[in-house]
């Protein structure tokens, strides 16, 4: 019982605004804000429904029954027989009624969430793989197409227009905070829109189950400003900065070198790999291995020297490192802003 | 062969027989072979039943003991407890066990017990496929569990999505093992399905009609039906995973024409049923217990009946619920939405009639109606986040979340373990002779409500932030930290109350206070007879006449006489108003059925490594087949036909 | 506690077996179609729902199945209703003899049946292992083979059974009966797909 006092509660609490950066209940989207609609529909009516429901139970339980001790039912037996099937039906007819408000509210926002994307969206291309995500920022100009990986920067206010196939198994795109899944089915092509509407920095996960990191594929969103998104187009667009110092141009000779390059790509380098996040402007996103760890010079460490202490399973070796070699990269990744 | 022969040449119960002399004989023909001999070639839905829900318990003893081991990685977040690996063995496990090896069974393993006992007759119909069911379900349980001690338990969840099931993405035996077992207990439960139907519909007592039946029989005359409409699919489903596995077909390959949704489709045509094959007959335990304890007979028999058709008409046309992600055409949604919140309705009516009844009666709150309170408090609240779940654009946002975790802890658990719990209790002084300790029990019913909901409730908010099921563990500070952490004190309470409830039935099967035939002075025909019955069930075949037999028959009951004494005979009566019809004998105990599943176990999980051991296989399970069969030599004259 | 008799009837006249509905025989050979019958049906679903994926039915570069085993099966297993009624009526009159020659007749039937089954599978023009067409193709061909196959073993067994004293036994009779409306459950269930495993391919592509 306490359990449940608390839950409504913090129910209570939580619609009241209070929500995360991966949060089905944040309004930071037009999606959002339909959902927070429908849901808060959905729980006044089975709220209600549910106090009818405990009321009756209680009566039930701590009806005063006087007499009637002897085991044998007694006279008024029948009327009260008839009333309970009065009571049924109108129960039936109810739920009846309350069904047809949740289906019709259900419906009228399913229509609106379809028209909440505007005309002329953002067009944006999702690969999901095993485990992490490859994103494609469309354009009719091809020169202006680029790859990114784990993160997505969203202008406010936009629609946007989303892409989604998958590489291996199907994994599902879910940034709660602006509107709700979608899978990514190998030989599907699936579509998502999204309008965000608040900026912010949110987060968001697979959400099918897609086998050993399925819990470690996040995404990173940052959703700002038009301006600020124009200018990270902008340099998302450039290649990668050439190495300066000695040790970063070590480090980007042993990325050419040693097996990074084959599978990873650097616009600008030899390294042109396709099978694994490009690294072009690696050092400025937020995270490292689709969530595993923040962009630090400690987690690039920790990550090329070992991936699969923090990702056990993900699909890059370990791949055996001298220590000069290991700074040489590290030192060359960080340039790659 | 038209030699006349006069009845009373063989011995038949009746005035001149009965009491201890009829007792004595009928043993004798009813009782089985002694020793492991015996043991291994019953045919006695008792003792088979017995075995089935004591098997299923382990199960959910094993089960459960996996969920802790998950609530344990998952109290704190970046907890390093668990291996990725292990954790995804370990909710595929879980989720493959409970609503395979435990959920499904058991509810069929109760039937198998109680039903003939309620229906009035000796033994239940097809006794020997009743033995094999039971085998062929002990192999595909075993088989799971040997394989995870193995360390090649499979790891793809309860729904094995492909491609990540297929043979490109689980490599190796892990998902074979999954299908194969599921094969297992699919045939198990057809086989019980068949034989389920056919008890309902011919064995029943005379003048127990249709409209007589204990709901408890109807509940399970749907599910079965509903079993042998659903189980096909999912037997095929996992036929075409099999052998995309194993031989290279392309069923799911999309590369090859084949198509990932196919296996979605098929699973959940299957398993959207599934849940109400495990719900119903929780709903018919309801109406048995709240019945008895409320001193009145249910109110709305016939409103609770139609419910129960309904919900089984309908279970088949919500399947796409499961699948709302998929990105299937958003207008064809719309109707399954419509479709999935149309079952509130019969489900509606089922919780007011229960509640009319107690409201109505002069209820006794002891244990097994304490599990119906608790159960309508936990199912409707689980019925009503099920009702939100399908609700497309609210699905789009929870699917796939720690919110449908709990929708269907709400449901399977409250809805059904519940009920379930409070139908062992109820049937115990059947079952064995004595009753369950009442103050333990009702101090294990709330620890086991309190528990649950402290383990279940916060799972809601823990998915409405946002968090994903099916995860190893998560990141700090998403402010899914204290609903974790409480869901495992949660589930720890629950496992101490399950573990109470074992106790309890572990120390009363001994010492428990001795029951008689009616310790609840309950209205139905299972209470007619001893507890625990003798071997044949009843002495002479009881005559129904109303809904609440031992109610309205106080004094004396009637019954007919006549079937032999001395071979196994049954009665069949006619299938809507149950006039008595025909003798038929039933099969006497013989190992076969057991060979037989022998057979099928070898036959399976060697084709696991070649498809050759189907060819080499068949034949040993033919021959044993053939040989359950064949008709044994009558060393008892075969009775003529009496003209 | 356990409540006194009230001695209501008597029940030892009552017949020791019927045909039909009347017998458990006949409820667990119904409940044996649904079950088959719905995995067919879902089969069939499995069927269209890839062929409704595709252009192509066959898929581009394969040809549709030759047509003179299946035809002929197909014409053989519809001809031998004709035995099969005659069976089922004489089981149902108690005419031994005329049971043992027509169980004979339907067993050798059907092993000329089997040997077209395997000319079949030889026809197709595609491997289980080409493309999900070929899979679907050999599974509904061989899920209907496993079907022809258990009720030839069953006939084979009857057979056998009506040939010793057994077949003396009343409910002997009984079985046969239902082993002949099950026969005609394997070739309805075989009208389908002759069409979807022959015709299908040749009307879509
Ligand atoms: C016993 C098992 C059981 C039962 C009874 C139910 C009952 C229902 N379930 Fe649930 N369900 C599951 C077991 C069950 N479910 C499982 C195991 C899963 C997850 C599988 C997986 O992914 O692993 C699942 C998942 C699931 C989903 C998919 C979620 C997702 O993955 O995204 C949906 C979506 O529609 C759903 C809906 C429903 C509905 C509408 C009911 C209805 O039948 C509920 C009806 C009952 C009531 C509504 C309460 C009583 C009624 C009243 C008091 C009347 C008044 C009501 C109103 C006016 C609203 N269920
Ligand atoms: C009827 C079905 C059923 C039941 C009863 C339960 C019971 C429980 N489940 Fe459930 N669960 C499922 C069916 C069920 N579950 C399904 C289908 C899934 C989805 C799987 C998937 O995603 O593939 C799931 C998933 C699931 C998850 C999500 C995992 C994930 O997505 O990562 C969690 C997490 O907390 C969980 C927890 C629990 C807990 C704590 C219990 C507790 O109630 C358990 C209580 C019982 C015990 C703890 C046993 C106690 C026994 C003893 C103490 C020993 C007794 C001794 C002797 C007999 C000698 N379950
Ligand atoms: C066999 C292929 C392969 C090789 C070789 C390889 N990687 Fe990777 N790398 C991957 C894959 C796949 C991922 C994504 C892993 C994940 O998040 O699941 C990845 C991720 C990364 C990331 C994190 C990217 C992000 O956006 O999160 C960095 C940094 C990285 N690799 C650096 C390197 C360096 C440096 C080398 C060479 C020393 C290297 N990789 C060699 C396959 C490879
Ligand atoms: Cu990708 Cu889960
Ligand atoms: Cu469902």
């Amino acid at each position: 019982m306490i359990a449940r006092r608390a839950f409504a509660l913090s129910l209570a609490f939580l619609l009241g605004g209070c929500s995360g950066i991966q949060s089905a209940l944040g309004r930071d989207g037009r999606h959002g804000e339909i959902f927070g609609g429908l849901f808060a529909i959905f729980l006044a009516v089975t709220l209600f429904v549910y106090l009818i429901v405990i009321a009756f139970l209680l009566a039930g339980i701590f009806r005063r029954r006087g007499k009637r001790q002897d085991g044998l039912p007694d006279e008024e037996g029948e009327s009260r027989e008839a009333s309970l099937r009065k009571g049924l039906i109108g129960w039936a007819a109810f739920i009846a009624l309350g069904l047809s408000v949740l289906t019709v509210a259900s419906f009228v926002a399913d229509r609106l969430m379809a028209q909440a994307s505007g005309p002329d969206p953002l067009r944006i291309q999702i690969v999901a793989h095993q485990w992490w995500w490859e994103v494609r920022y469309e354009d009719a100009d091809p020169s202006r197409t680029f790859r990114t990986a784990n993160e997505l920067h969203l202008p406010v206010g936009v629609p946007v227009q989303i892409t989604l196939m998958s590489n291996d198994v199907i994994h599902s795109f879910w940034v709660p905070n602006l509107a709700g899944k979608q899978d990514l089915i190998p030989g599907r092509t699936t579509q998502i829109a999204l309008h965000p509407t608040r900026e912010g920095v949110y987060r968001g996960q697979c959400a099918e189950y897609c086998g050993l990191q399925h819990a470690r594929m996040a995404l990173d969103v940052t959703v700002e400003p038009v301006a600020a998104f124009r200018t990270w187009r902008t340099q998302q667009l450039l290649p990668a900065p050439l190495p300066r110092t000695p040790l970063q141009q070590a480090g980007l000779r042993y990325v050419e070198t040693r097996e990074c390059g084959a599978c990873h790509s650097i616009v600008g380098t030899r390294a042109s790999g396709q099978v694994a996040p490009d690294l072009t402007h690696l050092a400025s996103r937020r995270t490292i291995g689709a969530g595993t760890y923040p962009m630090s010079r400690g987690h690039l460490y920790a990550w090329v020297a070992d991936p699969q202490s923090a990702k056990p399973g993900n699909r890059m070796p370990h791949i055996p490192l001298e220590p000069d070699q290991l700074h040489a990269i590290v030192a060359y990744l960080e340039t790659l802003r | 062969m038209t030699a006349k022969i006069s009845p009373r040449d063989h011995d038949r119960d009746g005035e001149k027989l009965q009491g201890e002399a009829l007792h004595f004989r009928l043993e004798k023909t009813w009782s089985r072979e002694p020793g492991l001999w015996g043991w291994l070639s019953t045919t006695d839905h008792k003792e088979i039943g017995r075995r089935y829900i004591v098997t299923a318990m382990i199960f959910l003893a094993l089960g459960g003991l996996v969920s802790l081991l998950m609530r344990l990685q998952l109290a704190s977040p970046e907890s390093g407890l668990i291996s990725a690996q292990r954790y995804n063995e370990l909710f595929t496990m879980h989720g493959t066990t409970m609503m395979f090896l435990f959920a499904v069974p058991v509810m069929e393993a109760i039937a198998i017990y109680i039903l003939p006992l309620m229906l009035g007759t000796r033994n239940i119909a097809f006794p020997r496929l009743n033995a094999f069911s039971y085998w062929a379900y002990l192999s595909g349980g075993i088989l799971l569990w040997a394989a995870f001690l193995l360390n090649i338990g499979p790891d793809a969840g309860w729904f094995s999505y492909v491609p990540l099931a297929g043979p490109e993405f689980s490599p190796g035996k892990r998902t074979d093992i999954w299908a194969q077992m599921v094969t297992f207990t699919e045939i198990a439960a057809l086989a019980v399905s068949v034989e389920i139907v056919a008890t309902i519909l011919k064995l029943r007592a005379p003048g127990m009609t249709l409209a007589r039946m204990p709901i408890f029989a109807w509940a399970m005359l749907v599910v079965s039906l509903m079993t042998i409409f659903s189980m096909p699919s999912v037997t095929l489903a996992s036929g075409f995973l099999l052998s995309d596995r194993l031989v290279g077909t392309h069923f799911y390959n999309q590369y090859e024409y084949g198509d990932a949704l196919l296996w979605q489709h098929l699973f959940w045509f299957f398993g959207h049923p599934e849940v109400y094959i495990i719900f119903l007959p929780a709903a018919g335990f309801v109406s048995e217990i709240v019945q008895t304890f409320s001193r009145r007979p249910t109110f709305g028999y016939t409103a609770i009946v139609l419910a129960i058709v309904a919900i089984g008409l309908l279970a088949f046309g919500l399947w796409v619920h499961h699948m709302f992600a998929t990105g299937l055409p958003r207008v064809g949604y719309s109707f399954y939405t419509a479709a999935s919140m149309t079952v509130a309705i019969p489900s509606g009516i089922q919780i007011f009639c229960w509640i009319a009844t107690m409201w109505d009666g002069r209820p006794r709150f002891q244990v097994p109606l304490l599990y119906v309170v608790g159960f309508v408090i936990t199912f409707v609240l689980g019925g009503l986040t099920g009702v939100m779940l399908a609700s497309v654009p609210l699905d789009l946002q929870l699917h796939d979340t720690y919110f449908v975790v709990a929708h269907f802890h709400y449901v399977l658990v409250g809805g059904s373990v519940f009920p379930l719990l409070g139908a062992v209790t109820y049937w115990f002084p059947k079952f064995t002779g004595r009753m369950m300790s009442e103050r333990l029990g009702q101090a294990t019913f709330w620890l086991l409500f309190g528990g649950f909901q402290l383990a279940f409730a916060p799972m809601h908010l823990s998915g409405l932030m946002g968090m994903p099921r099916r995860v190893y563990t998560y990141p700090e500070g998403m402010g899914w930290d204290l609903t974790n952490l409480l869901s495992t004190i949660g589930a720890f309470i629950v496992a101490l109350a399950v573990l109470m409830f074992v106790v309890n039935a572990l120390l009363s099967m001994k010492r428990g206070q001795a029951a008689g035939a009616n310790p609840w002075d309950a209205p139905g025909l299972e209470w007619a007879t001893g507890s625990p019955p003798p071997v044949y069930n009843f002495p002479h075949i009881p005559v129904v006449t109303s809904r609440t037999p031992l109610w309205d028959n106080r004094a004396k009951l009637p019954v007919m006489t006549g079937l032999r004494v001395d071979e196994r005979e049954q009665l069949l009566t006619t299938v809507i108003d149950a006039r008595p019809d025909l003798r038929e004998p039933s099969p006497i105990p013989t190992i076969w059925p057991f060979v037989a599943s022998l057979a099928l176990a070898a036959l399976f999980v060697s084709s696991m490594f070649t498809p050759w051991a189907v060819v080499i296989g068949t034949p040993p399970l033919a021959a044993a087949l053939v040989a359950w069969f064949w008709p044994k030599s009558p060393d008892v004259t075969p009775e003529p036909v009496i003209e | 506690m356990i409540p006194q008799p009230r001695f209501a009837g008597d029940l030892s006249t009552l017949k020791t077996h019927a045909f039909g509905h009347r017998s458990m025989t006949w409820w667990g050979v119904i409940a044996f179609f649904l079950i088959e019958g719905t995995a067919f049906a879902m089969a069939f679903a499995a069927y269209f729902f890839l062929m409704n994926l595709e252009q192509g039915w066959p898929p581009p570069d394969f040809r549709p199945p030759g047509l003179v085993a299946g035809t002929l099966f197909t014409l053989l297993i519809l001809l031998s209703e004709i035995p099969n009624t005659m069976l089922k009526h004489a089981a149902e009159k108690g005419q031994l003899r005329k049971v043992r020659r027509l169980l004979l007749l339907m067993v050798g039937l059907a092993v000329a049946m089997l040997v077209l089954r395997a000319f079949e599978f030889a026809s197709l023009n595609v491997w289980w292992s080409d493309n999900a067409y070929g899979s679907i193709v050999w599974a509904l061909l061989l899920l209907h083979a496993a079907h022809f196959a258990t009720d030839w073993v069953d006939t084979v067994v009857l057979a056998g059974v009506m040939h010793t004293r057994h077949g003396q036994e009343g409910r002997k009779f009984v079985d046969v009966a239902e082993n002949a409306m099950y026969w005609r459950f394997v070739w309805l269930t075989w009208l389908p797909i002759y069409v979807m495993i022959y015709w299908i391919p040749r009307w879509a592509s």
